[in-house]
């Protein structure tokens, strides 16, 4: 199996600062990975270089089976390539119905021009329905999504994911502000999810991380200091010493 | 009722399927029925095309031209350009309500517009007259002659008696046509490119917009600019070749197109903003990073944005300085387009009657209070003068709204359709602050 995504060497300063120091990480097609470490650790810069936000200093981000280099595109190109982005705070569009959001994130032409003469067709609202369905939102269509519960944007968002049909998902503490029985959700959820696409999840709770059952990376100022099942990394002792030990 | 019991078998849901499109028209929800009509969906477009043809009509029913003259032709002109500043306001709505862009330069265009056909009617009007005044000589002028003749009557003013390279197109109306929408159309092209190219965003991009209308407007205010500096072009409301009609009728022609413009640019929007465009620029208004994220590359649609509206205004000033009569570079001046923000502000951003009651309503006001025709106020120890005061209530109006009544005039008619921020009454607001919900404690 090749893998979907490749980052190889990557470093990044921010004034002087070294937030990601030689960095790699490989995920392949329909792998489920964890990626756990403290605070300052590097995990949201190492996203934002796979999104596009950050530009890395040295190093490669390859994706894909023709392994397309992302350094040289923008957000709005690599997330056409079929990257989706979770954030932690729910951002839905409050202004708009749930139908709307759900239209904008859609698979369809992204261009100005193109988006100005699309028209929803009946396999789209069709599609939107089943979203909405899915994540218990099927009767809430139009309504604003601002009027919705915290936990209602957190699943719209997550339906919008969806929608795009992204091949790799990179999700942001999925299970801050949730109720237990929403993280429960939220981990079936992830587990389905990647049965048919990669899936990295960034996370603070190690009982979030166990419930998910796969490979774990655990970052420390930068870099990786360990990988492999959640049992393997917490036995290790440079582990033990710079995140749990402290927890 | 057996109505509710049908089509609700497990008692009422649990959220009504009431909250419907813009007017609150119960329209249904979109899902149980076929697709509505454009008026359907959005009944405002109907209700402001109507009250528009309506309002045309009575004007020229009553105008000097067709009527028994209740209306003056002078009033007719102002209607007439109080209608393009609605057009220009427009566009505002569209890149500052709906995209979230405040663009303080969009006055430019809309002067520049009217400069390009100015040049035209200042041209062809000289032209006129040239010919008659050289063709008393007995013989017939050379091409030659009328040339500088032209160029001698138009910039004696500044001293010079050579045309200008930019006046080479003035003899013609469609190239003029065409530059009087080429121009601004590439200023904000290569202006929009360059400033959401290097992700210029908020106040920023504002003070950019001011800083561009500003040195245009300096670089005008020379006498070599070719454009006559502080002179301007005047006479731009004699038509050539129409010198037999008078200013009654061409007054009322000038009023009709630009309702007709106004009309045009309504429909046009409104279609724009009601579709899935309008849903992907609303939504770069309120979280440009996360539109990114989703694909949409957003300064190609910021930049389109820009340069479309930069077309509309051209479009509105082609149609405005016609009817001004003159045109100079103190319309280009960034106060200008301070007062196109603040109608639109007034008017209520983000829907497009907003703008367009915004624009008329203060823009007449302020030709009220300005013309110098209202008595002064005495109040005690100073005067109220409606002209050196006028300003003064605009400020405060503005303030007053955008502090009390940020949805402006147009959130009038919120209050009979029922449409407003989601009402909780105290109920959980959840951990994020939402811009859709109440502050927590308010009753």
């Amino acid at each position: 199996m090749t893998a979907l995504l490749e980052v190889s060497g990557i470093s990044v300063t921010f004034d002087g600062f070294r937030a990601i120091n030689n960095l790699s990480f490989s995920i392949g097609e329909g792998e489920l990975r964890a990626i756990i470490g403290p605070n300052g650790a590097g995990k949201t810069t190492f996203m934002d270089i796979v999104t596009g936000k950050t530009r890395p200093d040295a190093g490669t981000v390859t994706f894909g089976e023709r392994s397309i280099s992302l350094l040289g595109l923008n957000e709005a190109k690599i997330a056409q390539a079929g990257i989706g982005r979770k954030f932690q705070r729910p951002t839905v569009f409050e202004d708009q119905t749930v139908e709307a959001n759900l239209i904008l994130a859609l698979k369809a032409p992204r261009s100005p021009w193109r988006v100005l003469f699309w028209k929803p067709k009946a396999p789209d609202l069709a599609r939107v329905e089943a979203l909405a369905t899915e994540v218990g939102l099927g009767d809430q269509l139009q309504r604003k999504s601002g009027e919705l519960s915290h936990g209602q944007k957190q699943w719209l968002e997550i339906a919008m994911l969806l929608a795009q049909e992204p091949r790799l998902l990179l999700v942001d503490e999925p299970a801050a502000g949730m109720t237990p029985a929403e993280r429960e959700q939220t981990t079936a959820l992830l587990v389905s999810l990647a049965k048919t696409r990669a899936v990295v999840v960034v996370e603070h709770d190690m009982e979030f991380v166990r419930r998910l059952n796969c490979r774990v990376t655990v970052l420390h100022e930068g870099s990786v200091l360990a990988e492999g099942s959640l049992d393997h990394v917490t036995r290790d002792p440079q582990v033990i010493s710079v995140y749990l030990g402290r927890g | 009722m057996t109505f509710f019991v049908s089509k609700y078998p497990g008692g009422r849901p649990s959220v009504p399927p009431s909250v419907q499109g813009p007017m609150g028209d119960g329209a249904g929800p979109r899902s149980d029925g076929k697709p509505k009509s454009v008026f359907a969906r959005n009944p405002s477009v109907l209700i402001f095309i109507t009250c528009l043809a309506v309002f045309t009509l009575a004007i020229t029913l009553l105008s000097e031209a067709y009527g028994p003259g209740l209306i003056s032709t002078s009033f007719v002109k102002t209607l007439g350009k109080t209608l393009c500043l609605c057009l220009v306001a427009l566009a505002m709505d569209l890149i500052w309500g709906y995209a979230g862009i405040l663009s303080l330069g969009h006055m430019a265009f809309f002067a520049l517009g009217g400069y390009m056909i100015g040049m035209w009617l200042m041209y062809a009007r000289t032209e006129e007259i040239v010919v008659t005044a050289l063709s008393q000589g007995g013989l017939p002028a050379t091409p030659e002659e009328i040339q500088h003749g032209i160029a001698t009557q138009v910039f004696g003013v500044v001293g010079s008696s050579d045309l200008p390279v930019i006046w080479s197109f003035a003899h013609s109306l469609p190239l003029q046509l065409i530059l009087a929408l080429a121009v601004p159309g590439l200023l904000a092209l290569v202006f929009g490119w360059l400033a959401f190219r290097s992700r210029v965003t908020g106040v920023y991009l504002s003070i950019l917009t001011q800083a561009m209308t500003l040195a245009l407007a300096l670089y005008l205010f020379q006498n070599d600019s070719g454009l006559r500096g502080n002179n301007g072009l005047s006479g731009l409301q004699n038509l050539p070749g129409l010198d037999d009609t008078s200013q009654d009728h061409v007054s009322i022609w000038f009023f009709w197109a630009s309702a007709a413009a106004l009309a045009l640019g309504y429909l046009t929007l409104n279609w724009i903003v009601s579709g899935k465009f309008g849903s992907v620029i609303r939504a770069i208004r309120d979280d440009e990073a996360r539109v990114r994220f989703l694909g949409y590359p957003v300064e190609v649609y910021k930049l389109s944005l820009f340069t479309l509206t930069a077309l509309i205004a051209a479009l509105a000033g082609v149609l405005y300085y016609p009817q001004a009569g003159i045109i100079n570079p103190a319309e280009l001046a960034p106060i200008a387009s301070i007062y196109l923000a603040v109608w639109v502000a007034i008017g209520g951003r983000g829907r497009l009657y907003g703008a367009v009651l915004g624009a008329a309503f203060v823009s007449l006001l302020s030709s009220l209070f300005t013309s110098g025709r209202l008595p002064d106020i005495p109040l005690g120890p100073v005067s109220l003068n409606w002209v050196d005061w006028w300003l003064v209530i605009l400020g405060l109006a503005f303030v007053a709204v955008t502090l009390f009544a940020p949805k402006g005039i147009g959130g009038l008619f919120d209050r009979f359709t029922h449409i407003g921020t989601p009402d909780r009454k105290g109920a959980q607001l959840g951990p994020d602050d939402g811009s859709l919900q109440e502050q927590e404690g308010q009753p």
